[in-house]
């Protein structure tokens, strides 16, 4: 009987040692930047640098385009085939947490204090995820155009009130030398609207949603303020100075580098191109519309799904994944805004006196997230049909009113999106 | 169901008239042994139609009476008939106009009659229970002077502008693309030096996606300097102003309604050409010989020859254009101001755009239902009168 004990111990030992000897854990990965050479190119040095940095996990990454990836992670959940990491994109992480396909993060949240606000997907007060880069918008001129109609230029401390921003367009539009005064994008359907939109709203001191129950829109997106700012925003077409949602898609990708509109709100994703076709091009915060200047916040992150069996590895990966070299590399290779200051002064173009500097101190002091809420997906929905349709000449009051009955009745619906 | 059964004058093959029971009977044998494999052949057909088109058919009629959504943790729960009544749901109010102290009408600055706004009634307003939430479809002017406005309203406007829109579009796109393609048919049916050609250009764009289509199409039809733009002010010497076709309530529904008629009519040429060349030669002979016009050769001669392809295309025209999607989701997404809405945009919009899987449903079952029963009456009316 102790023979066998002995014996049964020893073999124990001997597969115990042998399986930590080959066994890397495989960690499988899903990626949304499929066609995109430098992002995969990244993306493959980190994961090679990970794999080669210690000997219990090696990641396995599947890349797809990012028009399909979200159906597919969504099949991937209802057929319980989720990998082990994923990205997702901010504004779409709350309904993720929510639905149980990834769990929180096992990492401290103070590790990632040094990051910018709208990197981090915090969810109950619970972070689920974390990105490498932000995103962020500018009202993009030329400081030839600023000069010629006599402007001054807003800054970070000083930005444009309502008043100043109109008068602005009125002198771009008597001007003549533009096809429209201001390319706000409207070609742009799907998540723009509500990214890029929705921070004129808050600035006029309405919201998508009432933030502090998040259980209703009524009085957020059909105060006084939204009509305010419903009103201002029909302005912008009624009056000429904006395409409308009939704007050529190409107009909109290269209208402003071809001189047809005076100013654009665009992301810093197109600063590069504006800056080689105009090297005056200056990226103006947006105009204080009486809450403050507000632009959107939060790009893609990556999370731990709950189908993951190794959550401690996949989160090492993560934090591998986050060290400052990185999200330097993210930045110089497909320009994005690094998440950290001291990522920053690594990089090409956002380090003190880079051509794009100003969009870090953009997202450092304007950014405010999308409603963290996991109804979301409809809220977004719901106000971009609701400003398409203010643009068209809808009645204001009638279409917001409708727009929060719309928002109400998903919520409930869902019983509040609570658990 | 749409091609009546032969008259029974096909000729089957030759049975041999002798010991006809014994032949009969190993023929039976030999068809249930052939038969076995014939299911087994039609099995991976058939399984595939049966989990891709018949059981999703009955978890739609099944998930448009619950709240299933894309993606919940919650638990589906049976709701009844509310996604039907949330869709829709109709009522109707009076609107008196504001007057002021001495009882006159006010008037608004363009000289319109001032009504109070329908928001103080159908919005948290208990005095009027039936029609909370509802907004304004479409409303008339009545009573003496033409003072008051009566009001009806719907629970979801939205849908009810997409009933309307996809029934217009069925109403004007199955006699147009129908005449057309007959038209273009009777052209294309002559034994001409290059006619395939020609048959070639009219089918060309049937064979290329109609998403591709639509792409060229809004390009075509741009506002500032699309080609149709463009054509219209070099032929008008600039008399033309250029017209946002897609941009405007009142152009964008038929823009697409003229484009998907030009997309699709090669398609249902060719069907016609097959009728045409059903038609015996003979008959045109014949007709030719007692001296029949050219009108007379069409009306008593091709018609009457073309019945059964004219049944097959209207029924068939009638059920693509009710599938009315891809042109609208590339060229407007539903927009100006849901003046180019559709049912099947919308239950797509819903089912997946916001997630709501039993309201897209509900929709699709509309669409059946309504589908279902015009080509029933299209069937009643086109039957063959014995």
């Amino acid at each position: 009987m102790k023979h066998l004990t002995l014996t049964a111990g020893v073999l124990l030992a001997s597969t115990a040692l042998a399986g930590s000897a080959i066994a890397q854990t495989e960690l499988s990965m899903w990626y949304h930047g499929a066609g995109n050479e430098v992002e995969s190119a990244i993306l493959n040095q980190i994961i090679a640098d990970f794999n080669e940095s210690q000997s219990d996990y090696t990641i396995a990454l599947e890349s797809f385009p990012q028009g399909a990836y979200n159906d597919a992670v969504q099949a991937a959940a209802l057929a319980g085939n989720l990998p082990d990491i994923i990205d997702v994109d901010g504004p779409v992480m709350p309904g993720w947490a929510w639905a149980g396909y990834i769990a929180p993060l096992p990492i401290d949240e103070a590790e990632f204090a040094d990051f910018l606000p709208g990197t981090k997907g915090i969810w109950n007060d619970t972070l689920y995820s974390i990105g490498l880069w932000d995103a962020a918008v500018a009202l993009v001129t030329r400081q030839s155009y600023l000069d010629d109609l006599g402007l001054r230029k807003p800054t970070l401390d000083n930005p444009w009130s309502q008043d100043e921003f109109m008068a602005a367009l009125d002198a771009a539009k008597a001007s003549g030398d533009f096809d429209f005064a201001f390319d706000p994008g409207m070609a742009w359907t799907g998540e723009w609207y509500p990214y890029a939109f929705s921070p004129f709203l808050q600035s006029f001191g309405g919201d998508m949603i009432d933030r502090s129950t998040y259980l209703t829109a009524e009085g957020a997106l059909n105060g006084d303020e939204a009509l305010a700012f419903g009103e201002w925003w029909q302005s912008l077409f009624e009056g000429g100075y904006a395409p409308g949602t009939s704007q050529d898609g190409a107009d909109r990708d290269t209208g402003f580098n071809e001189g047809k509109y005076a100013f654009s709100w665009n992301g810093n994703w197109a600063a590069l191109a504006a800056l080689e076709a105009f090297g005056d091009t200056v990226f103006l915060p947006a105009p204080d519309f009486g809450n403050g200047p507000k632009i959107g916040a939060a790009s893609w992150q990556f999370g731990v799904t709950t189908a993951s069996e190794h959550p401690e590895g996949a989160a090492a990966f993560i934090k591998f994944a986050t060290q400052d070299k990185y999200l330097a590399a993210f930045s110089d290779g497909i320009g994005l805004i690094p998440a950290t200051a001291s990522a920053a002064a690594m990089s090409k173009y956002y380090q003190d006196g880079g051509p794009m500097a100003d969009f870090f101190a953009l997202s450092e002091g304007q950014a405010l997230v999308r409603p963290v809420t996991a109804g979301y997906a409809v809220v977004a929905k719901v106000f971009e049909k609701a400003l398409a349709d203010i643009s068209n000449g809808a009645d204001v009051a009638d279409t917001l009113d409708a727009a929060v009955d719309e928002i109400d009745a998903d919520i409930e619906k869902n019983a509040g999106y609570s658990n | 169901m749409i091609f009546p059964s032969g008259s029974g004058a096909v000729p089957g093959p030759d049975l041999p008239q002798t010991d006809e029971k014994v032949t009969i009977m190993q023929r039976e044998k030999s068809l249930t042994r052939s038969n076995g494999a014939g299911w087994g052949f039609a099995l991976p057909g058939f399984g595939l139609m049966v989990a891709f088109i018949i059981l999703p058919f009955f978890f739609a009629i099944w998930f448009s009476l619950t709240n299933q959504r894309l993606i919940s943790p919650n638990p589906t729960q049976f709701v009844g008939l509310s996604n039907y009544t949330q869709l829709l749901s109709v009522g109707t109010i009076l609107l008196e106009p504001e007057r002021d102290e001495n009882g006159a009408t006010l008037r608004d600055d363009d000289g319109e009659i001032a009504y109070p706004r329908l928001r103080n009634f159908t919005r948290n307003n208990p005095d009027y229970p039936k029609i909370q939430g509802m907004r304004e479809w479409f409303s008339w002017q009545t009573g003496p002077n033409d003072e008051l406005k009566r009001v009806i309203l719907a629970k979801d406007v939205v849908f009810m502008r997409a009933l309307k829109n996809t029934f217009t579009f069925v109403i004007i796109v199955a006699p147009l693309q129908a005449g057309l393609a007959l038209l273009l048919a009777l052209l294309i049916n002559q034994r001409l030096r290059g006619i395939n050609i020609y048959r070639a250009i009219y089918f060309m764009p049937v064979v290329i996606s109609i998403v591709v289509v639509a792409f060229l199409w809004r390009l075509i039809y741009d506002g500032n300097n699309g080609l149709l733009n463009n054509l219209l002010g070099a032929i008008s010497f600039g008399v033309i102003e250029p017209v946002d076709w897609l941009g405007q309530t009142s152009t964008a529904l038929g823009a697409i309604i003229g484009m998907s008629i030009w997309q699709a009519v090669g398609f249902h040429m060719v069907i016609w050409l097959s009728g045409l060349q059903t038609i015996s030669p003979t008959l045109y002979e014949a007709a030719e010989l007692e001296g029949s016009s050219k009108w007379q050769t069409f009306r008593y001669v091709t018609w009457p020859g073309l019945r059964n392809t004219a049944v097959l295309i209207l029924i068939v025209i009638t059920m693509q254009a009710f599938g009315l999607f891809a042109q609208v989701d590339v060229m407007t997404n539903g927009g100006p101001l849901d003046s180019t809405q559709t049912i099947v945009f919308q239950a797509i919009e819903r089912g997946y755009g916001k997630q709501d899987i039993s309201g897209g449903s509900a929709i699709s079952v509309l669409l059946f239902l309504i589908v279902l029963s015009i080509s029933l009456i299209q069937r009643y009316l086109t039957r063959e009168r014995s």
